[in-house]
């Protein structure tokens, strides 16, 4: 512990950075950067992916040394950097968006893990690790069996785990890296409220999201990033989302509903009566050629499930399947993907791509044939059919040969959709495409999205934000507890009713 | 109970096909259900456990070690030639100075992987050849039969004679690997030390996120390793009362199967002492078996092979959804 006490006047930073610049492999991270927080404020960051956030954190938590000139205070004390021992012993604790948790261990072990640390091996206290991790849920309002390991749990419940984590570190500032990012709508006012409380007890609480509405609702000051540079601290009173997001990308946005005519158009999926008990019961939908249909609804909904039974990874209890006007029964993904059915998993991160290949072989991971000449694999072809993706879609990179998890998110999410792409699909379910994806890439994406619809692709869209199903689809479907329960049409019906219907 | 069934399902159905096993064995044959050939597995399999845990260490940190046999055999030859300079020693002096060379030659490993970051089965692919090779080399190939007394003479812990007139015996090898057995245990579950293992071997980010040290970490996990081998090699001299320089080549592939049989996961942060253990008598309850049943030795690397799968096919994850209680969706209370 840090031997100064916090005044506890509000005037005083808690923490301060000033002069902070680092270099990546020639590439500025971040230009000459100052941080400020106050004891027990909830301090929003905000920027785009490559912003410099992350890059932030953690120089703050003392993972990245910043180049000489920089001057950090933290808590009375001045630092040239930090190191991750005296970032943790004077309270500054971070909740990453990967959660940096133990799946094998148990929820005590995870939560209390700072019992065990330290370079002198001891004897585990079982006792005391129980009581620090029932302590630390107890301060949170929340029940969890401590003694199971955590792979057990949801990840809504492992955000809570983690954060229960960073409570036990007696923390004055906690950062949350996207925690809301995979959480749904009721769990997020939940979390929320944590926050609010954490922030109520005094720990300063730093909260890095995408989602904007999150950030106005929580936070009393917003620091904006952009390419690596500080672009001004905000008071969050008087600031909106478009101003915030014109902030991080020094663009402006127009949100409006879809308005495209397809009473003309043939039908290219139908979906009767399909079930899969447990899972979903008894869906029917369409979707016409050109058309994009969303569908929202919680977590949990049934909505991941019913596309994966669409995209032949599931079998269907009952129901029938007609594509392009033909009955289809699909044994495998692979008769799918033949078939014309093409899937963006939610998960990109660990199902959607294989991070540490090339981009260009990712691309065309689904589509090996189309790279054939004379039987084997022709390499001048793979680059140029690489390139017209990356042309087509606006794809950022460095080389086509460089590992998929150089890119951002929002640029790894147009290599999954270009890996799609590639197979000629008639169906495209896109399922989370901005999971993890920053407002300005977001938008990007949706350009490519309503791009696609324009050359007749027939696009089906999940996501539980409802915002985002209502500005990008052209039909609504709210799904709850494996049934489709509602049909709208933006425009027709309110923003504001649908969310209703879905948040309820 | 429902909790320890989830929490042991590897453990317990590797207990349900020894059972099996042990109950076939002792209707088919009139010797393998008596207290001897009981002992006799016990005293035969000690080597390999004393292995096992050791390997143990080495895999819930995330690695993985192929050259700890010949390490062993190179630390049999030194401790026999360091032994000869000092005339003769002891049991104790013997065990020190073996498991302080596997501990060297362990650390070397975790030099490679730690300051070279050459994944742990490269390096320790290079160092099984270079330690065997060199032994080979020096020693051309010649076996020690000149060891000290105390190295060749049986120590028999417990002994009882049964109605038949044979003697079953508990000898100093059991003895041995007991204690190694709980020192590994007591490390991996009981300190902070093994906790950290654990954590490291589960989640190296989260770990290093933590300010674990990483370097510790490997030289912890192969230095362990090293000492259980080192011990495991004089203890395997003492057996065969002999050091030939190739007798335990190929034994890391053996253990290396019984571990992960065990439960133990090659990419870490997940195994137990119990499974290690049952994972080594699983395979030599078969052979005893095997033998006792009078099969041809040649159809038993075959035999074991087949067991080896469908112990694990049984011990996958999966078979949770065959047990009684299914896994609740929700985990929360």
């Amino acid at each position: 512990m840090a031997d100064q006490e916090p005044d506890g006047s509000a005037s005083r930073p808690l923490l301060s950075l000033r002069n902070v610049n680092m270099t990546f492999g020639g590439v500025k991270a971040l230009k000459n950067v100052s941080f400020e927080v106050l004891p027990g404020e909830v301090h929003c960051l905000a920027g785009e992916n490559g912003s410099g956030k992350s890059t932030l954190i953690k120089v703050i938590t003392g993972v990245y040394k910043p180049e000489a000139g920089a001057k950090i205070d933290y808590d009375g004390q001045s630092h040239a950097h930090m190191s991750p021992v005296t970032a943790q012993a004077g309270g500054i604790q971070v909740i990453w968006q990967d959660l940096a948790l133990f799946p094998e261990m148990t929820v005590a072990e995870n939560i209390a893990f700072q019992t065990v640390t330290g370079r002198w091996p001891r004897l585990v206290n079982h006792a005391e690790m129980w009581r620090v991790a029932t302590n630390a849920l107890q301060r949170l309002g929340v029940t969890l069996d401590v003694d199971l390991a955590l792979h057990n749990f949801p990840i809504a419940q492992r955000q809570i785990v983690a954060i229960a984590r960073a409570l036990v570190g007696e923390a004055k500032l906690v950062f949350m890296d996207e925690p809301t990012a995979s959480l749904t709508q009721s769990e997020t006012d939940y979390l929320l409220d944590i926050v609010r409380n954490l922030s109520a007890s005094g720990v300063a609480v730093v909260f890095v999201s995408h989602r904007l509405a999150e950030v106005l609702e929580i936070s009393s000051r917003v620091t904006v990033l952009r390419d690596g540079a500080l672009v001004g601290v905000y008071p969050t009173k008087g600031l909106t989302q478009s101003r915030i997001t014109e902030l991080m990308t020094g663009k402006t946005f127009d949100y409006s509903v879809l308005h495209r005519d397809l009473s003309t158009s043939s039908v290219m999926l139908e979906v009767k009566g399909l079930s899969r008990p447990g899972e979903f019961e008894d869906v029917s939908l369409t979707v016409r050629r050109g058309e994009t249909l969303g569908i929202t609804g919680l977590l949990g909904a049934g909505r991941t499930e019913l596309a994966l039974t669409l995209f032949g990874m599931r079998k269907p209890r009952s129901g029938a399947v007609v594509l392009d006007g033909k009955p289809v029964r699909f044994g495998s993904n692979r008769e799918a993907i033949a078939a014309g059915v093409a899937y963006l998993s939610e998960d990109r991160l660990s199902l959607g791509l294989i991070q540490p290949q090339a981009i260009a072989d990712n691309m065309v991971i689904a589509s090996l044939d189309k790279i054939l000449s004379g039987g084997f694999f022709s390499s001048d072809r793979k680059r140029s059919l690489v390139s017209g993706w990356i042309r087509d879609l606006g794809i950022k990179i460095g080389k086509q040969e460089d590992a998929v998890s150089t890119l951002s998110g929002g640029n790894q999410q147009r290599v999954a959709i270009a890996k799609w792409l590639a197979t000629e699909p008639k169906l495209l379910i896109l399922d989370g495409p901005t999971v993890g994806v920053d407002v300005g890439a977001r938008a990007g994406i949706f350009d490519i999205v309503s791009k696609l619809a324009d050359t007749g692709l027939a696009i089906i869209l999940i996501s539980d934000e409802v915002p985002e199903v209502y500005f990008n689809a052209d039909r609504v479907l709210h799904m709850a507890q494996g049934r489709i329960v509602g049909e709208y049409v933006p425009g027709a019906t309110s923003l504001q009713a649908i969310e209703g219907a879905v948040y309820a | 109970m429902r909790r320890f069934v989830r929490s042991h399902a590897t453990e317990l159905a590797l207990l349900a096909v020894i059972a099996v096993i042990c109950v076939f064995l002792s209707f088919a044959t009139d010797r393998f259900f008596t207290l001897g050939n009981a002992f006799d597995l016990l005293n035969t399999s000690s080597v390999n456990i004393i292995f096992a845990v050791g390997l143990l260490v080495v895999l819930i940190a995330g690695g993985i070690d192929i050259s700890f046999a010949v390490a062993a055999s190179v630390v049999q030859y030194l401790t026999a030639t360091v032994l000869g300079w000092i005339g003769g020693g002891n049991w104790i002096v013997g065990l020190i100075i073996a498991g302080a060379l596997g501990v060297a030659l362990g650390s070397i490993n975790a030099f490679l992987i730690q300051r070279f970051r050459i994944i742990s089965i490269v390096a320790t692919i290079s160092t099984f050849n270079i330690f065997f090779g060199l032994l080979m080399f020096f020693t051309g190939g010649v076996s020690i039969y000149n060891l000290p007394d105390w190295l060749t003479t049986r120590v028999v812990l417990f002994e009882r004679e049964m109605a038949d007139g044979t003697w079953a015996e508990i000898t100093l090898p059991v003895l041995i690997m007991a204690l190694c057995v709980f020192a590994t245990w007591a490390l991996i579950t009981r300190t902070t030390t093994g906790r950290q293992l654990y954590a490291f071997g589960d989640n190296p980010e989260g770990a290093r996120r933590f300010g674990i040290n990483i370097g510790a970490m490997q030289f912890i996990a192969f230095g362990w390793l090293g000492l259980m081998a080192g011990i495991a090699g004089l203890v395997q001299a003492h057996y065969a009362q002999e050091v030939v320089p190739n007798a335990l080549y190929g034994r890391e592939l053996d253990v290396l199967a019984a571990v992960v049989l065990g439960g133990a996961r090659l990419g870490g942060g997940k195994g137990s002492v119990l499974g290690c253990i049952l994972g080594v008598l699983l395979v030599s309850i078969t052979q005893n078996g095997l033998n006792l049943m009078g099969v041809s030795p040649f159809a038993f690397k075959m035999i074991v092979g087949a067991i080896i799968l469908a112990a694990i096919t049984l011990s996958n994850p999966s078979i949770e959804r065959l047990l009684p209680f299914p896994k609740s969706r929700r985990a929360a209370s």
